[in-house]
């Protein structure tokens, strides 16, 4: 509670706490819910980089930036793309095309399934962390 | 009734963008921006595209404002008066108008029964009838962008990778901050004096 005594927009804050942990569960639904629904990737990685931006808005950018680190960000950014890249190299290596799933399982169907989890996996992780590091470069020049 | 809600959406749009260019307020501009994208988003579920409505939603109206509003923050609010080169500027805008237009006349209109998609149905009838065969997703946006055409989507990864990498090489790397440096306040917080007096009352 000590927080909150030395903050002067004690509403916004304490419902931003009860908001962010809907946003990115929200995030989360549309990022793994793509296959059947609306959604996918770049959606989500928007939605779940929401949260961190609303966070950064309401709490200050020193509180969000020890949450997730400017550094953090840089890997998880490239990550994304080496997530999406690893799956084509993958299904390369075990004899396909590159980016063709059939053969990531014993069954072409499943292997479509785990192939296309983890390459809208890829999209959303950097979505994500450009978005956010975007959110920061522009807020932490002032 | 789609007819009317497509014809009112779409003169919303005008309306819009008839305000964005008369308005000298950067701040009401922003806004603007960030409605025409939502209207926009309108008009795509109309069109029955969710997908692209639901990124619309979130990139145009949502990423985009808080964004154009960080970049608000290094500017004026207000929009310089224009000088005398603004004959020349509506000279090319209107040149540059011209010719967007006349390339989309060889565009299919909306609908058309006549266009390439309709009278070559088997790239979207192979989609439409196989794609759950051979994926098992029900959605086809999403086995068309992640497996069909996923090294399309391998390439736009990389393009929003390759803007994260521009703009912390632009704004993020150079001028920042070492962390210790930064100042510990946040915006809301107290002055330290007050703050004292508030743990005291605590």
């Amino acid at each position: 509670m000590k927080l909150y005594q030395r903050q002067r927009h004690r509403v916004l804050q304490i419902v931003t706490k009860l908001i962010i942990p809907f946003v990115l569960l929200f995030a989360l639904y549309v990022q793994f819910h793509g296959d059947y629904g609306p959604g996918g990737g770049f959606q989500a990685g928007v939605i779940f980089a929401s949260a961190f931006i609303l966070h950064g808005l309401i709490f200050g950018m020193q509180r969000t930036r020890k949450v997730i680190t400017p550094t953090a960000l840089r890997i998880l950014m490239a990550l994304g793309v080496l997530i999406y890249l690893g799956t084509g190299i993958l299904s390369m290596l075990l004899g396909a095309n590159l980016l063709d799933y059939s053969v990531l399982a014993h069954d072409a169907k499943h292997g479509q399934h785990w192939g296309i989890f983890a390459v809208e996996l890829g999209v959303g992780v950097t979505v994500t962390a450009v978005m956010i590091s975007l959110f920061y470069s522009f807020a932490s020049r002032r | 009734m789609e007819l009317l809600v497509t014809v009112v959406l779409l003169s919303f749009l005008v309306a819009i963008v008839i305000g964005i260019i008369v308005l000298r307020d950067l701040l009401a501009g922003v806004i603007l921006l960030g409605l025409y994208s939502l209207v926009a988003a309108g008009v795509f579920v109309v069109m029955d595209a969710v997908d692209v409505a639901f990124t619309e939603a979130a990139v145009g109206c949502g990423i985009s404002t808080i964004l154009f509003l960080g970049a608000l923050s290094f500017t004026r609010h207000e929009q310089k008066p224009r000088g005398n080169d603004s004959v020349v500027a509506m000279v090319f805008v209107v040149v540059t108008g011209a010719m967007l237009i006349y390339g989309t006349l060889d565009m299919p209109h909306y609908g058309d029964s006549s266009s390439p998609a309709q009278t070559h149905p088997e790239l979207t009838q192979h989609y439409l009838y196989e794609s759950m065969g051979e994926t098992g997703m029900p959605n086809v946006v999403t086995s068309v962008l992640a497996s069909y055409r996923g090294y399309d989507t391998l390439g736009e990864t990389v393009v929003v990778f390759t803007a994260g990498i521009a703009v912390l090489s632009l704004l993020g790397l150079i001028r920042r901050r070492p962390e210790e440096e930064a100042p510990d306040d946040a915006p809301g917080d107290l002055p330290k004096q007050a703050d004292d007096d508030l743990e005291r009352i605590a």
